[in-house]
């Protein structure tokens, strides 16, 4: 009981030092603070950020749209029925949802390669690449997510569907759009994944500027220059968007509660 | 109800469409070093050369080793990177067509403010880093394979420091970037082997300041080349041609030369010379 009121103790503190820390650097550095360079490059519609900030966009929602027209029918099969090798297969797409990116990245790489199997297409290094790399990763997550929404829905119909003796697959899009609100957090579980990466968007996408610069290859670009401040304003930018788009699905999932 | 969400992903998808880059259709990829980027100078020069030939370049910003191997699968037009010998077994190889000289600046060895094993006061770069090794001071190497890393490989090889005499406790190899390399030796005081322009434009010095300088061994010359259509019928060998005639003209010469850091010039012209 003592001890833990001690690692508490000493918890608070560092967890106090590190928010001072980070306040100080983020809100009072000497000549421009990340907070004021964030802010400026917002206010100021700097066209490199938006142009930087949409292409992340585009890159990681088409990924996550892409990964849920895959993904989704397949978790939605995983819960309804059982087949054999079905254990196996849930194994592994939860293993793969701790997939590092950097490994995927360079699977891709190797893939679209001119030296790869689809190197004839000269796909690596455009933002087509960057959308195939970042759809694998989030399909995992997808599937497996899928999966857990919907099988207690599916205990919860299964006599219903019976009933009704819908085919398969109107039995899939039934579930589907019974567990739609629960779904979305299942979207942004995979958005956060995808637009939070580096590791493969910079080996598939290159960081090249106008091209396949995004948000965090920028990040990347900015640290190892040292230009702290301006890679700092622009993680701010970064956490800012995602903060909104989540914000914005709570909204319509509160809504949906109140008027069931 | 469901029309919000309907709107929702409306503006979702509405944002997918936005057309996000403003990208020429005719482009080349070009195979370059850290040491370029992080210098600023192809920001400098790039974006003359796209309004004067309209051809874009994108430029992929690896390591001198990694863009070798990247022009020697096709996965590039042309080739910018500084260390010879590599480059003249690539267009031996027949991986590329020609090698011409465009510019060079020179390697700086960096330190703490302190100097701990004074290399300073060392008459030249062997000297200096057996004083490195003596004193077992840290030094940050890039470990990268890049155009740097071989440099101070060899610089180590001539100085009588083979690999086996370079022990980790304070040879420490970063695996990373010429940025990100300065960044750790900025982070815990250690020397380092770095180009000069990355240096003058790197923005987190800290306590380290430049300890060696202006020696012969130090030269650092920056060569291109275009990929071998030969060997890869997809390159764009034309307007690769185009890059590399621009880039060894007066036009671009002059240009690189203009290019200042912090009121230093980052690089010096010499092609065809």
């Amino acid at each position: 009981m003592q001890i833990n009121t001690y690692i508490a103790g000493f918890l608070l503190i560092y967890i106090a030092k590190l928010v001072k820390y980070m306040y100080r650097i983020t809100f009072m550095n000497d000549s421009a603070s990340s907070f004021q360079t964030a802010l400026q490059l917002v206010t100021s519609g700097n066209p490199e950020l938006v142009e930087i900030v949409a292409l992340s966009l585009k890159v990681s929602l088409s990924a996550v749209v892409f990964a849920s027209l895959l993904g989704m029918p397949v978790g939605a099969l995983m819960a309804m029925r059982s087949f054999p090798g079905r254990a196996a297969l849930i194994t592994l797409f939860n293993s793969l949802m701790g997939l590092p990116p950097v490994v995927l990245g360079l699977v891709v790489y190797l893939l679209l390669s001119r030296a790869g199997p689809l190197g004839e297409y000269g796909l690596l290094f455009t933002p087509e690449a960057m959308i195939l790399a970042q759809t694998l990763l989030v399909l995992p997550i997808i599937i497996a997510l899928t999966r857990q929404a919907l099988s207690d829905l599916h205990v919860e119909y299964a006599e219903h569907f019976h009933s009704l003796r819908l085919s398969m697959r109107a039995e899939a899009f039934a579930l589907l759009w019974e567990g739609r609100y629960a779904l979305l957090t299942t979207l942004l579980a995979g958005f956060g994944r995808a637009s939070a990466e580096v590791g493969a968007v910079m080996i598939v996408g290159g960081n090249i500027n106008h091209v396949t610069r995004v948000m965090t290859t920028s990040i990347a670009m900015e640290t190892s220059r040292g230009d702290f401040t301006l890679a700092l304003a622009l993680g701010i930018v970064l956490v800012s968007i995602v903060i909104l788009i989540n914000a914005m699905v709570s909204v319509v999932q509160m809504r949906e509660r109140r008027h069931q | 109800m469901n029309l919000r969400v309907v709107c929702l992903l409306g503006s979702l998808f509405g944002l997918l469409g936005v057309n996000s880059s403003y990208s020429e259709d005719r482009f080349i990829t070009l195979a370059s070093t850290t040491s370029t980027e992080n210098s600023g100078l192809f920001d400098h020069l790039l974006p003359v050369f796209t309004k004067e030939s309209g051809i874009e370049v994108r430029v992929v910003a690896v390591g001198t080793g990694k863009a070798i191997r990247m022009a020697q699968t096709g996965d590039a037009d042309v080739l910018l990177v500084h260390h010879r010998a590599s480059e003249e077994v690539f267009v031996e190889e027949g991986y590329g067509v020609e090698r011409f000289d465009v510019m060079y600046n020179d390697f700086v060895i960096v330190g703490p403010d302190g100097d701990p094993a004074s290399i300073a006061t060392k008459s030249n770069v062997s000297e200096a880093l057996q004083a490195i090794a003596e004193n077992a001071v840290i030094f940050a190497s890039r470990g990268d394979d890049s155009g740097t890393h071989k440099k101070e490989l060899s610089l180590w090889d001539s100085a009588g420091i083979d690999s086996s005499k370079r022990d980790s406790s304070w040879y420490r190899e970063t695996g990373a970037g010429m940025g990100a390399t300065l960044n750790v030796a900025s982070g815990i005081n250690s020397y380092t082997l770095t180009d000069r322009a990355t240096w003058l434009k790197f923005a987190n010095k800290g306590a380290l300041k430049i300890l060696l300088e202006g020696e012969p061994p130090l030269f650092n010359q920056y060569g291109v080349i275009k990929v071998n259509p030969e060997r890869h019928p997809h390159i764009k060998h034309a307007d690769g041609q185009v890059l590399i005639d621009w880039l060894i003209s007066e036009r671009g010469q002059s240009l690189i030369n203009d290019y200042q850091i912090v009121g230093e010039q980052g690089f010096f012209a010499n092609a065809g010379k």
